[in-house]
């Protein structure tokens, strides 16, 4: 590796900008938490905070080692084999993502719950209870692999074949060859991923409150709800920034001390299929059940809903249409906006790795493992004393939800990054192109598959968005997510399925767009 | 540079384009016809701006009736109460809020203990008894909500339920109880209890109660969902969550209404609206506080909401037939915060929470 260069000034600037705004939720935290530092120490130290912390732990340890065993198969399966169908089974795979997690928990409860429609079904007395740490795992796991799946499957397309070639020729057998030879140059992405979805785990509200598990979210929820605690619950928030910097370090690690860009000559040489032979039935079978259980289930519940609902004609299709165009327009922005924050972080971080890139790419991660509740007062904050004419306008929220899920984009343009050799910028450099031509012509277009993933990604969560919109959005303004939220709180399940379905339909285009990343060509 | 992969990511900016322009129109034809949803920048000199942690369909009528009357325009931000709450305190003197209207006590009185609200004209004090709201005039009560037994009536007779929810720790409800200490109207409740009983009496029930497994719910309609699917048999929860479920479903539905006599009886928690000290348009705020209390949306609230209506002079909808004298108010639901930061440790050390 050539010594680190210094990054063009503008990129820095950009970078340092896209990290102070995102790190303003934080700083709202330690705003309050200096307003009353004892009471801050005491919370964040307690032993009940400890507690909550652990438990916290064991769910994101238990949804990222479930997230792996699922996309590590099912990547592999999709790109590398000849499983029939496998460009459907990728897609289908990568849809339980356009389900909202509170959506998915309250479905789970109907569908598994203590008299849900399994035991109905079964006609039994009584199933293993779904509350708790099981339903909670159960739920981020199927809903949330897919944030592994999708950079997995990227990853898995580009890898070069010939090193897997060279070992079968040496007689290794194919799963010592996967074991030696390709597991290992996955490691950064698993990395990735598993961040991303450690991150949304510890983050997540929806879920943990509907299925009951006391995680720290649902702590910093008690605090606010019962004593209108803001040290408090600011306090946990912090706990919780520093656990999220924990993570980072350990993903940054993974990823750091790996060379993964192809250093040989010539073009990368698609990968022969390997022939699953009788083994397509179990491996047909695996992918059925997980789609079966994150995709048909929870769908066929909404549409059964849905057409309950209907019947009693609660939602007019025309309030449907505008929220549905609310949504679109807040998560259309939000994932254009976030596409470009995401590549410059990425750029600085991957090309320019130097003190103060990885402090912008730490910083740039500060609003994705605070819960929205946290990131909606911190814009509050802020925003009426700083900037009172953009408060509660749209331009405010679409900056909240982008600096929320910001994260999500730089994971997918920095992966694209770390596998593009950095000697095609250096040789374009070398021919005489200034460094914001390199950028230009070299960087982004060779980056588009990251770049399309991470805006697609942001898009996808700016959509389900919930808190943050209720607080932030200006006075009136409904979105899909919003409809399900005021139907749902008062138990009209009914009425919220139309929402929560063109919501799945809307969200699935860039889900589509995603899973596609991995079977186009690289 | 003709390879192919060397061009822009031309199909994202194109969808994104497409997905923005798409919004415009969508959120443009359908929106500003909606009945509060309104252009979010025109100037709203003839209106007032609410923050109602009561979700549109529990307030719409009665918003519009004052909209018709006054010829005033109401913004609503509808969210979480607590969110709300917490909103207001983060937004000081900034607030666009003009009124606050509160799901459950212990937020108003959180509002109105940070300083963020005005003193009520005294007509508007006047309109609800003493007892129904804060002592110092910066809030009244609008509706009330009764905490009751609920229970299944296929499995439990009504002769059986104990006079009071300290009956419910007897060895014959062992899981077969459903609370949510979680949520706020279950915290009142306690609270009021300690108040009453004093914190050891308060923290042997609860103690008994998780020691006889009780099954802990989020809130009031996950407990009345699970009792009518025969989960659990009988359950600690507000009164109108299950006449608003018969509304719906029929006289067939399976849950009923038990007003325990004994004990707090069936305390009287209550939804709750105030002034912002920071809006320049309190005149149009007490009026609108006004008209909450008047007798046309006294009514709409107990008819559809089957809650208790608070002002003077209204008649409670005829599904309720415990009177409303006979149903007490907590004496600390004239919410004191430390209060409710005791039970809460209460409720965390007998590990019901």
């Amino acid at each position: 590796m050539p010594a680190a260069r210094r990054p063009p000034i503008w990129l820095l600037s950009v970078g340092t900008l896209v990290g102070a705004a995102s790190v303003l939720p934080a700083a709202y935290l330690v705003v309050v938490i200096a307003g009353d530092l004892s009471a801050a120490l005491e919370t964040a130290f307690s032993s009940r905070a400890l507690e909550t912390l652990l438990r916290t732990a064991a769910l994101t340890a238990a949804v990222v080692l479930a997230s792996i065993a699922l996309a590590l198969p099912i990547g592999w399966l999709t790109v590398r084999t000849d499983l029939p169908g496998r460009r459907l089974w990728a897609v289908l795979c990568t849809l339980p993502l356009v389900i909202p997690s509170y959506v998915g928990a309250y479905l789970l409860v109907a569908a598994l719950g203590p008299n849900g429609m399994l035991q109905d079904a079964l006609g039994v007395d009584r199933l293993p209870s779904i509350y708790g740490f099981t339903g909670a795992w159960l739920v981020l796991t199927l809903f949330t692999f897919p944030l592994l799946l999708i950079p997995l499957r990227a990853t898995l397309r580009r890898i070069d074949p010939q090193l897997e070639d060279a070992a079968r020729a040496m007689g290794r057998a194919p799963l010592e060859v996967f074991r030696t030879v390709v597991l290992p140059q996955l490691w950064p992405v698993i990395a990735a991923g598993s961040l991303l979805v450690a991150l949304f785990t510890i983050s997540d509200f929806g879920a943990v409150s509907i299925l009951r598990y006391q995680s720290f979210t649902a702590e910093i929820y008690v605090a606010y709800q019962s004593s209108f605690d803001r040290v408090a619950a600011a306090a946990l928030g912090a706990v919780l920034v520093v656990a999220m910097l924990a993570l980072l370090l350990i993903s940054s690690r993974v990823r750091g001390a790996k060379t993964v860009h192809r250093l040989g000559p010539g073009t990368l040489r698609p990968a022969r299929p390997y022939r699953l032979g009788r083994w397509r039935w179990p491996a047909l079978a695996f992918c059925s059940l997980v789609v079966l259980v994150a995709f048909v289930l929870p769908v066929g519940v909404l549409i059964y809903w849905a057409s309950k609902g209907i019947s009693t004609g609660s939602t007019s299709l025309s309030t449907v249409a505008a929220l549905g165009g609310n949504s679109l327009l807040i998560a259309a922005w939000a994932a254009a906006l976030g596409a470009v924050a995401a590549l410059v972080v990425a750029v600085l971080a991957v090309r320019y790795p130097s003190r103060t890139s990885r402090l912008v790419e730490r910083l740039a991660h500060g609003g994705y493992a605070l819960p929205g509740i946290l990131v909606a007062l911190g814009l509050v904050f802020f925003a009426t004393r700083a900037v009172p004419p953009l408060y509660q306008t749209i331009t405010l929220l679409v900056f909240a939800i982008t600096i929320h899920y910001l994260p999500l984009a730089i994971g997918p343009i920095a992966s694209s990054l770390v596998q593009l050799s950095p000697r095609i910028e250096e040789a374009a450099r070398g021919m005489g192109r200034g460094q914001a031509e390199v950028f230009r012509t070299i960087t982004i277009p060779l980056a588009r598959g990251g770049v399309m993933a991470g805006a697609a990604l942001v898009f996808l969560h700016a959509m389900k968005e919930l808190t943050v919109t209720l607080i932030l959005s200006p006075i009136g303004f409904k979105t899909l997510a919003t409809d399900i939220w005021t139907q749902t709180t008062y138990g009209f399940y009914e009425a919220s399925a139309i929402p929560a379905l063109v919501l799945l339909a809307v969200a699935a285009v860039p889900v589509y767009l995603l899973s596609e990343q991995g079977a186009a060509p690289p | 540079m003709s390879h192919p992969t060397l061009k822009p990511p031309r199909p994202l900016a194109a969808l994104l384009v497409l997905a923005a322009a798409i919004g415009f129109v969508l959120s443009g034809c359908g929106f500003s016809t909606e009945d509060s949803g309104g252009g979010s920048n025109e100037p709203d000199v003839e209106g007032i701006t609410l923050y109602s942690g009561r979700i549109p369909a529990a307030i719409g009528p009665a918003v519009d009736s004052y909209e018709a009357k006054a010829d005033r325009d109401v913004q609503v931000r509808f969210a979480e109460t607590a969110d709300l709450a917490a909103t207001l305190v983060e937004e000081g003197d900034a607030s666009p809020a003009d009124v606050f209207f509160a799901q459950e006590p212990g937020a108003i009185a959180a509002v109105a203990e940070a300083g963020l609200l005005t003193k009520l004209p005294q007509d508007v004090i006047d309109k609800v008894p003493a007892r129904f709201r804060d002592p110092e005039g910066r809030w009244v009560g609008v509706t009330g909500r009764a905490r009751v037994i609920a229970y299944n009536r296929d499995v439990v007779e009504e002769s059986e339920l104990p006079p009071s929810p300290f009956g419910l720790t007897d060895p014959q409800w062992q899981d077969r109880v459903g609370w949510s200490p979680a949520s706020s109207s279950m915290q009142e409740y306690v609270t009021a209890l300690r108040a009453r009983y004093g914190d050891e009496r308060t923290r042997r029930w609860l103690e008994e109660m998780v020691d006889n497994g009780a099954v802990s719910f989020p809130d009031n309609v996950t407990i009345r969902d699970a009792i009518a699917k025969g989960e659990i048999d009988v359950g600690l929860i507000n009164h109108y969550y299950v006449a608003q479920a018969i509304a719906e479903e029929g006289p067939g539905y399976p849950v009923a209404v038990y007003f325990p006599p004994g004990g707090l009886g069936s305390l009287m928690l209550l939804t709750s609206v105030g002034v912002l000290e920071s809006s320049d348009r309190k005149p149009e705020a007490f009026a609108f506080v006004r008209s909450l209390l008047s007798g046309k949306s006294q009514a709409f609230f107990t008819s559809s909401s089957k809650e208790y209506p608070l002002a003077r002079g209204v008649e409670p909808d005829p599904s309720l037939n415990v009177p409303i004298d006979q149903i007490p108010v907590s004496d600390s639901s004239l919410v004191d915060l430390k209060e409710l930061q005791g039970t809460i440790e209460l409720m965390k050390e007998s590990g019901a929470l």
